[in-house]
Formats: C-alpha cells, structure tokens, sequence
C-alpha cells in the first residue's frame, strides 16, 4: 500500500513518459487541427492566388496538349469557355490528363488533390464565363426520385441504360457506368457534355430537374435490387446466360448424378 | 396391386380393401401393369425432356398463382405502391398491378422471378432435347411425328416466352412489343392490315395486353399441354430409344422399370427442378420492371434485348446491312424485314422437315430404337453443328453492343465479324465436324483391331521393340462396332427404264451423306487382327 502510494503523482516512474506523450499529442494535434483548417480552406473562385495556382498546374499538366494560354491545338481543344465544371469533371474522374489518345477518354485514378483541381477548374473558369461547379443543394439527392427516373429513362437510357449500367455507342465509344459516379460529377457532366455526350443545358433540363435525375440515380445507387443479385443490370443477355451457364449446367449435373451407376 | 386382387391374401389389409376397390371400378391395374412395368433406358441425356417437363409444371404452378393478382388492362392509373421512384408516376394496370405482386404481395416477387427464370430453362431445356434427339439420330422412323410435334412445342414456347415478356407493360415489353409490330408491318400488302387487326388500331393502342393475356394464359398453354400429352403418349408407343450395348436390340428396351425405381426417381427429379428454380429465383433479380418504368413509345434504353429464345431473330435484324429498303409503285419494301423473316422461316422448317429429308436420303425403311452415337453418322452431326453455329451467331449478334462494351470492341467490328461469320462460319464447322467425327471413328475402330495402347514397351528376342496393346473386353468392343453405316445409294434406271432427276439429286444427296464413312469393323476384319496379333 505504502510503496504504491509513494510512486503515484509526479513522482511515478511512468510520470515522464506521460509528459511527453502529452506534449507530443498537443504539438501533434495542434499542427493537424493547422493543417487540416488550410486544406479545408476552398480555393476561393476569384482570388488571384488559386488562378495563378491553377494557371502554373495547367501549364505543367495540361498546355502540351491544350496550348499554353488554353486556345487549344491539334491534339486537344480550346479550353476558353468550357467553364469550371468541366475541368472538375474531366480531371476530378481521372479522364484528365489523358493517357492515350482513344476512341474517348477513359476513365483512371484521379491524379491530383481537390485543392489542386479547383484551382486549375478556377483558371480555366477566369478565361471565359462557363458552367460553374454546381451548389451543393443539387446534387445532394434531395430531389424527386419519381420524376428524376422519368427524365433519366426519356433522356439518358437510351446511351446509359436504364439501371445506369452503360451501353455501347458506335465506333468504340460508349456510354460508362453510372453506378458509381458522385452527384457532382452527373451534374457536371450534364451541363458539359464530355466526350460523346451532349450538353444538357439549364433551358433543356432545369437544375431542378438535373437534381431529381441525380436523385434517381443516388438511390439505385444506394438501393440494391429487391431481386437479389443484379447480374450487372444488363437485360436479357446477362439472364440468358445466366440460365445456361449456371441454371442448365446445374440441372445437367444433377441429371448426370442421377442416372449415375452406383460403384 | 393386381396381386392384391387375384391371390386371395390371408389378412384383408386396409391397403389391399381400398386398392381392391378401386380397381374393381376402374380397371387400373391393367394400366399400372402395363405402364409400370415399361422399361426406361438410363442416361443422363435422356432427362433433358424431363427438365423441360418440369419446368414447365413450375411454370404453370408460379403462373396460376400470378394470375391471382395480376390485371391485364392498359387503362391508365398513377401509380401508388411502396416503390419510390414511380411513385406518382402515370402507368398502366398492368404494369401496376405487376408492381404490386413485385413488392406489395408476399411472396410475390419471388413468384415473379421463379415464373420467369423458370420460362427460360424451360425453352432452354426444350434446345438442349432436341439437340440431343438430333446429334444421336432419335428422329428416324418411328419417331419423325415425335420430332415435329417437340418442334411445333418448341415454337409454341417461344411464343409462350413472348407473350409473357410482353404482359408487365413495361418500357422493355412496349420495345420488344413495336419490334414485332414493325416485323409485321414490313410484310407487304397484308402487314399494315395485320398489324392494326392485332393492336386494335394504331400501335400500341389499349387491347394488346388483354389479347396477348388471353394467349398466354389460355390458348398457348393448353395447346401446349395438349401436345405434351400426345408427345409421351409416342414415347409410350414407342418406347424409349437406347444406346448400343450387349443385350439391346431393337426389339427391346432395356432399363429400370418405371415402377417403382423410375418414377421415385423422376418425381425426386421434379423437386429438384423446383429446388434449383427456387434457389435462382430468390438469388438472383430477372426482369427488373421497377428500373425499366411504364412503357412510352419515346425511350429505348440502352441494351435492350429480348428474353434469350427470340434473340436469333433480333440478331438477324441487326445483321442487315444498312439500305436494304427503298420505294417501287409508291409502296416501300423494306427487304432489311423480308429477308431476315423470309431466312428464319426457311431455317425453322428445315430444322422441322430434317427427319424427312434424311429418311429420303437413305431411304431406309426400317425402325431405330438404337440411337447413334454423333461420331458415327459424321455427315449428319456436321450439319447439326453448321446450324447451331449459325443459330449461335445470330444469337450473338443480338447481343453485339454488350459484346461491343465488355469485350472494348468496337460496335462495327463486332457487326461486321458477325456478318462474316454467319456464312463462315457454319462451312468451318461443318468441315471440323465432319473431320473430327471421322477422325474418332477411326480411333474408335483402331481400339477394337488392336486394344488400347498399355504404356508397356517389351523387347523382343529379336531386339525389336514393341507397346503390348491390351485388347477390348467383348462389353466395351459391342459399343464400338454395333452401328450403322450407309453406302451411297446407286442410281439405278426405274421401270421404264429412265432415270428420273429425283433420282440423279438423290443419289447426289447420298453421297453428300456417306461418301467419306468408316465402315465398322466385320467379324473377319477382328479375327484376322486378332491372328496377327503379338
């Protein structure tokens, strides 16, 4: 009793092993809580830092192909005016900058920070009016699935079908999956019209609109099949398959068992 | 039973009393005598009927319970039920009604999707049957009658498949539904006229699912039963065919009797059929409607297909090269529609005349109720893989944008092969068919002169080195050499002395048939290898 009292207090063995896990998760903190706040600070739009951020990231990773004030050249089209959607788009899904040169972009992993995307989105934005990044309020799903499904099957079906699983268009290009594509992007894409798509302007589509289509999507998103496995929502082809593969080699091999002789 | 009745037994047991009596009003034990004491010769292939059969009472057992709850009207309702994203949405009874049994019925969903999986094993067992019927040569007489009616039934559950795809009236459905429309209005001089008798009207108009119900429910399904009927009732008379093996003929059948091993083991069959369906059924989604939406005329979602059985057809439509329609006399033919339905058609009968055809070839007369192994008519199984080769590409071609998509091909590329392979393709295999068939032949008759090779090298006193074979047992040599092998026919001049050009493409067609054929081996041929045997 007597010797545990002693070494309790300040005067513990463990006493200046405590002190300095303190003071290193203070320092610690301290600096994450720091560099968290300036990584959390969004490039501001209009400040002139972000755009000459922005303007020296482009001219690094974008210029060779889109020409050094963004006019475009051969390989690459004029960016002047295309707006801060769609350099968020096109670079925040990984299709900027282009590995190679394809019937359209494809998708990889995203090479840069948000930080540094916004900023690259803003310069771009600087050089001509353009669609802008969407409010937050659209494409967070609070819209009206029921009327976002119509307009999803009238207008973007056809290319992405109707679960949102892709299709084919001709000569290689092809309408990606939806399945996992954030609701900024959707929205972007809409208004940006990348690759093959066209443009979903706001007179064609309302931003009301656009957020219910967002909305749709998010809950078959959200939402697994009340069937069980989705077999890829392809239609058809997929449950044909399906049945002669699994469903026929099954009953197939059950008959072989049966009429099988007895050893 | 029979057994009950004429042995007076010591003890009257309630089984005995109650056979007893029913026998003595119904006769049935001379039919239980008959039927159950028929052999059924056992392999594997000869079940495919069978799953079929299953299927089919699956069918209609899911189907029964989904006529319960669904309403076959298009008049139009806002749709209401605990689906959210249609809820508010303008659609048809139909398709409400099927929404309904999706998620607002217990159990109904799976029913749904039992019903429908269960309809594509059904046809896809159907294909399987007949393949097997065809490639072992079951056709031949007796049973070319047989074949046409299994055919017709194959057609009949196609159209079964059709009409029940199209009854949800579904975004899907309505798309499949205006393909047909568009078929038959590129008929000339009756299209139009048919198409507005079938609809109603203008397409889709407000009938189409009343009358398609009707066929689906009522008319396709009995005269599908009623042939089912007839069909056992043929394999009844004629009895089952069977494998060469020691001890069948073709007088006899040789198997389990279908009491009591038999029908224990088919009707355990059934439940696993059922089991099987179940399990997919609750596993995995078929026919989503909820993602497809109501149907309007306007959408077409990307790839949409029909069910797996009607895809040779829309891959022949989508295999027409573009062009294929232009205007004379102020009417538009559209031969991209002709074609297409003029070739199906042509394919189908063939498929459904092969028996006739073939009987003529050989001009064989008599009965087979010994099958044929595929390698052993090579002329034949290579026509059967030229058409399941075309039949196969016609399929793939209604899937050509998934090809597309999954394979990173372009849509062009995989159109274009396709088109190439439809006449290609069905040469090449008809060629390796018949080579490979030939070829095991020639295995097959090199195992019987001289065994199977053993591994075992053995010098001789002599310093030649030689491999011991090691001979067949009599069981396994009777499988190898007990079958048939044609020779062309002769043309020979008729009665009045002329030789007819019926004739001339008979004798054509016979040595199309069997010029190249490996003879089985005589008895002669065994003994002499036998002789000079080491």
């Amino acid at each position: 009793m007597n010797r545990s009292k002693r070494r309790t207090g300040r005067r513990h063995p463990l006493a200046t092993a405590a002190l300095l896990a303190l003071g290193l998760v203070f320092t610690g903190g301290a600096y994450a809580a720091f560099s968290t706040t300036t990584a959390q600070a969004e490039p501001s739009p209009t400040s002139q830092e972000t755009i000459e951020e922005g303007g020296k990231l482009f001219q690094a990773n974008c210029a060779t192909c889109h020409g050094l004030e963004a006019q475009g050249t051969n390989e690459g089209p004029s960016l002047i005016g295309v707006g801060a959607a769609a350099v968020d788009f096109q670079v925040g899904t990984g299709r900027m900058p282009m590995q190679m040169q394809g019937p359209q972009a494809e998708q990889k992993p995203v090479q840069f920070t948000d930080e540094q995307i916004k900023q690259m989105a803003y310069y771009v934005a600087s050089l001509g009016p353009g669609p802008d990044i969407p409010a937050d309020s659209l494409v967070n799903g609070g819209g009206d699935a029921a009327n976002g499904a119509e307009l999803f099957r009238i207008n973007c079906a056809m290319c992405h079908n109707v679960a949102g699983a892709g299709g084919a268009l001709t000569e290689g290009k092809f309408a990606p999956p939806l399945t996992d594509v954030s609701g900024v992007h959707i929205y972007e894409a809409m208004v940006t019209g990348p690759q093959n798509m066209p443009v979903f302007n706001d007179l064609n589509i309302t931003p009301e609109d656009k957020r219910d289509i967002i909305t749709y999507l998010q809950y078959v998103q959200d939402n697994r099949s009340p069937g069980g496995f989705e077999l890829g929502s392809l239609g058809p082809v997929a449950e044909g398959l399906f049945i002669w593969i699994f469903g026929l080699g099954a009953i197939v091999a059950i008959t072989v068992w049966i009429t099988a002789k007895s050893n | 039973m029979s057994t009950a009745t004429t042995r007076a037994p010591q003890r009257r047991t309630f089984t005995a009393a109650a056979s007893n009596y029913i026998d003595e009003r119904t006769s049935v034990s001379t039919f239980v005598k008959e039927l159950g004491r028929k052999a059924f010769p056992d392999h594997w292939s000869f079940l495919l009927g069978e799953v079929a059969l299953f299927s089919f009472l699956v069918i209609l057992i899911t189907g029964t319970f989904l006529t319960f709850f669904f309403q076959a009207s298009m008049a139009e309702v806002e749709y209401d039920g605990s689906y959210v994203p249609l809820k508010g949405v303008e659609m048809s009874v139909a398709m409400a009604s099927t929404l309904d049994i999706s998620f607002d019925l217990r159990g109904g969903l799976f029913v749904r999707q039992m019903h429908h999986w269960a309809a594509l094993l059904f046809v896809a067992a159907i294909g399987l049957h007949m393949l097997r019927i065809f490639f072992t040569g079951a056709f031949r007489k007796p049973r070319e009658l047989n074949w046409v009616i299994g055919f017709v039934m194959f057609i009949l559950a196609m159209g079964e498949g059709f009409t029940g795809y199209s009854l949800p009236d579904d975004l899907l459905s309505g798309n499949g539904l205006r393909i047909i429309d568009g078929m038959i209005k590129g008929i000339p001089l009756i299209g139009t006229w048919t198409s507005f008798l079938l609809f109603g009207g203008e397409f889709p108009g407000t009938a189409i699912v009343g009358r398609l119900y009707t066929l689906h429910i009522l008319l396709l399904p009995v005269i599908l039963l009623a042939l089912i009927a007839l069909h056992l009732l043929f394999v009844v008379v004629h009895k089952h065919t069977q494998y060469a093996a020691p001890g069948r003929t073709q007088q006899n059948a040789v198997g389990p009797p279908i009491l009591p091993i038999y029908a224990a083991k088919a009707g355990g069959f059934f439940f696993l059929v059922f089991g099987v369906l179940a399990l997919i059924a609750s596993l995995f989604t078929i026919n989503p409607i909820w993602n497809y939406g109501p149907y309007d005329p306007s959408p077409v979602s990307a790839g949409t297909q029909p069910d797996w059985y009607i895809g040779f057809a829309d891959g022949a439509l989508r295999l027409i090269p573009p062009g294929w329609e232009f205007v004379l006399f102020d009417r538009t033919w559209s031969f991209n529609i002709l074609v297409p339905l003029v070739g199906l058609g042509l394919f189908i009968a063939t498929v459904l005349i092969y028996p006739f055809i073939e009987a003529w070839v050989t001009g064989d007369k008599r009965e087979h109720h010994i099958v044929d192994r595929p390698r052993n008519n090579p002329t034949r199984t290579a026509i059967g893989a030229a058409g399941v080769t075309f039949y196969a590409v016609l399929w793939a071609a209604a899937s050509s944008d998934i090809i597309a998509t999954h394979f990173k091909l372009t849509m062009e590329g995989v159109i274009h092969s396709l088109q190439a392979l439809l006449f290609l393709g069905p040469i090449v295999a008809y060629i390796v068919a018949k080579r490979v068939s030939i070829a095991l032949q020639k295995k097959d008759r090199e195992i019987v002169l001289h065994g199977y090779e053993s591994g075992r090298i053995v010098k001789l006193p002599g310093g030649e080195f030689i491999e011991v074979h090691q001979p067949l047992d009599e069981y396994d040599r009777w499988k190898l050499v007990s079958y048939e092998s044609y020779e062309p026919l002769m043309i020979r001049p008729n009665a009045r002395g002329k030789i007819t050009v019926g004739q001339r493409l008979r004798a054509g067609m016979s040595r199309w048939f069997f010029e190249d054929r490996i003879a089985p081996v005589t008895k002669g041929e065994l003994e002499a290898a036998h002789h000079d045997h080491h």
